[in-house]
C-alpha cells in the first residue's frame, strides 16, 4: 500500500509536471518504449508478439501481432488497461499482468504504449 | 485468494471444455476424475496436432515439430547420454561397503520397474519417486544420500530407465485410500495454477502456449512430460533429473521455485505420469 501511494503521488507528480514538455518528448517517450518491447529484461513484449519494427529479432507467437492498434484500440486508456493487466479480460491469459504485478513502471507503460500506437 | 484460486482454475476448465475437448473432470475430491482428465488431455492435443500419433508424444516437442524434430535426429544418431549410461549402470552393479546393493532395494533387483514410478506409498502416506528410493536404498545401507538433480543419481535412474524401455506407464490411484487421490488432486492444482510475478501456470506454456514461441523457446505438449527422464539437455550440458527441469520452469515463472523432491513436485510428478499412463517409457532422453 505505501509503495502504491508513493507510486500514484509520484504519477500525480509527473502528470502536473509533464504539460508543457509533453510534445518535445514525443519522440523521446517512443524510443523508451520501443527499448521497453523489445528489451528482454524489461517488457520483453517482443517475446510474445511480433510488430513490424526492423529492430524486432525472434519474435514469439504466443499473442497477436501488433498491428493496426489505432484501429482496434480508438481508447488509448482501454488499450493501457490490457497492458496493465491482461487478466481481466482473460483470467486464464497467458500475458503477464505487467502493470499489476509491477513488471514496469507506470512511466515505462507509458512509453510503450505510444510505441506500440504507431501500428 | 482461495476464492481467486478456484475461480481460475474454474474457468481453466472451462476454457479447456470450449476447445472442444472430452470433459475434463473438475478440482475437488468429490468431482476429480483421473481417467477422466487422461482421456480429456489426450482429446486435446489429438485435436491441436492432428494426425500426431499417441505413441508420439513420449517425444515431447519433437512430436509436434517437424523442423526441431530434424535437429534432434541428428543428435540422436549419437546419444549423448551412452556414457551417463554406461556409468550408471556400473554404479548400479557396484555393491555398498556393507556389500549390499541396489538390487537387494528394489522389486525385480530394480530391473524394468520404472513404469511403476511414482507410486502412492500408503504406510508413509506419501508420493515415492524412483530417485527418492535410490537415495533412501544408500541411507539403509549406510551410505551418503546423493544430491538430487545431477550427477550419480540421475546416472543411476537413467539406468533403470533403460532396462524398462518399452514398458507402459502404470500409475496407479488406489481407490481404498482417499489420500492417494488427494496427492493426485494437489498436483493436478498445482500444475493449473498461476505463480510468480509472471502470473504463467505450466499449462499456460504447455497447455495453451504448446508450439507457440515464447522468443526461440517452443514449449512442447505436457502428455508424456515424465516419459524420457532423465535428460541430457545441452543447456545443461549434462544429464538432470525431472525435479531439476521442474526448478526451472518454476523459476521462469519468477516465482522461487521449490526444492527437488519436496512434496508438491512429487505430487506433481504423480499428476504428470497418471497423465502419461499407456505411454512407454523411453529414458533417458536428449533434450535441446
Ligand atoms: C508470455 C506472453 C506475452 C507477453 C510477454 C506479452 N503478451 Fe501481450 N498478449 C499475449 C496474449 C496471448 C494475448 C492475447 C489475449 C490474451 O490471451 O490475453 C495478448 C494480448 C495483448 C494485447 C491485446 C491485443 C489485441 O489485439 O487484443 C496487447 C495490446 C498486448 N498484448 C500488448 C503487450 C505488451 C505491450 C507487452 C509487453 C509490455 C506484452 N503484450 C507482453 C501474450 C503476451
Ligand atoms: C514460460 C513458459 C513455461 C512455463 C510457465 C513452464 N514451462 Fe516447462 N518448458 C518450457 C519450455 C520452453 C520448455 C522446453 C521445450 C520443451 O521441451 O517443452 C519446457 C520444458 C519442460 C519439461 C521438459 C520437457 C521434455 O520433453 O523434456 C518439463 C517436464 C516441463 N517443462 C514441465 C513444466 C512444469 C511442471 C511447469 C510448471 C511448474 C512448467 N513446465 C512451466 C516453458 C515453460
Amino acid at each position: 500500500m505505501r509503495r502504491l501511494t508513493t507510486a500514484l503521488c509520484a504519477v500525480a507528480a509527473a502528470v502536473a509536471l509533464s504539460g508543457p514538455v509533453a510534445a518535445a518528448s514525443q519522440d523521446e517517450l517512443i524510443e523508451e518504449g520501443r527499448a521497453v518491447y523489445h528489451d528482454k529484461t524489461r517488457g520483453n513484449c517482443i517475446s510474445c508478439h511480433n510488430i513490424n519494427d526492423p529492430i524486432a529479432n525472434l519474435p514469439g507467437s504466443q499473442g497477436p501481432m501488433m498491428i493496426a492498434m489505432q484501429q482496434r484500440f480508438p481508447d488509448k486508456r482501454k488499450l493501457r488497461a490490457q497492458i496493465w493487466d491482461a487478466t481481466v479480460a482473460n483470467p486464464l491469459s497467458i500475458m503477464p499482468p505487467i502493470g499489476k504485478h509491477w513488471i514496469l513502471s507506470e512511466d515505462e507503460i507509458d512509453a510503450v504504449v505510444e510505441y506500440i500506437y504507431q501500428y | 485468494m482461495k476464492t481467486i484460486k478456484s475461480m481460475l482454475l474454474g474457468a481453466a476448465f472451462a476454457v479447456l471444455s470450449q476447445t472442444g475437448m472430452a470433459a475434463e473432470s473438475g478440482f475437488t475430491l468429490e468431482t476429480v476424475n483421473p481417467e477422466a482428465d487422461r482421456l480429456a488431455l489426450q482429446a486435446f492435443y489429438q485435436e491441436r496436432f492432428a494426425g500426431v500419433p499417441l505413441e508420439d508424444y513420449v517425444n515431447g516437442i519433437y512430436a509436434i515439430d517437424p523442423p526441431s524434430r530434424k535437429q534432434w535426429d541428428a543428435l540422436e544418431e549419437f546419444p549423448p547420454y551412452e556414457f551417463d549410461l554406461e556409468e550408471g549402470e556400473e554404479l548400479f552393479n557396484t555393491p555398498f561397503a556393507n556389500g549390499k546393493g541396489y538390487a537387494d532395494c528394489f522389486e525385480n533387483g530394480g530391473i524394468g520397474i520404472r513404469q511403476n514410478y511414482p507410486y502412492w506409498n500408503a504406510e508413509q502416506g506419501s508420493i515415492k519417486t524412483l530417485e527418492q528410493e535410490i537415495n533412501e536404498c544408500r541411507e539403509q545401507n549406510g551410505e551418503q544420500p546423493l544430491k538430487w538433480k545431477k550427477g550419480d543419481v540421475a546416472k543411476i535412474s537413467a539406468y533403470m530407465a533403460w532396462t524398462s524401455r518399452g514398458k507402459p506407464f502404470d500409475i496407479k490411484i488406489p481407490e481404498n485410500d482417499p489420500r492417494a487421490l488427494q496427492a493426485y488432486l494437489d498436483g493436478k492444482k498445482f500444475f493449473y495454477s498461476k505463480r510468480g510475478q509472471l502470473n504463467l501456470s505450466c499449462a499456460n506454456c504447455h497447455l495453451q502456449g504448446s508450439r507457440l514461441y515464447i522468443r526461440a523457446d517452443l514449449p512442447g505438449p505436457m502428455l508424456g512430460h515424465p516419459t524420457h527422464f532423465p535428460v541430457v539437455r545441452s543447456k545443461w550440458g549434462e544429464i538432470g533429473t525431472l525435479h531439476r527441469r521442474y526448478e526451472g520452469c518454476h523459476r521462469d515463472t519468477r516465482s522461487v521455485p521449490l526444492p527437488p523432491q519436496s512434496d508438491e513436485f512429487r505430487k506433481l510428478e504423480y499428476f504428470q505420469t497418471y497423465m502419461s499412463n499407456g505411454l512407454i517409457v523411453n529414458g533417458p532422453g536428449a533434450r535441446k
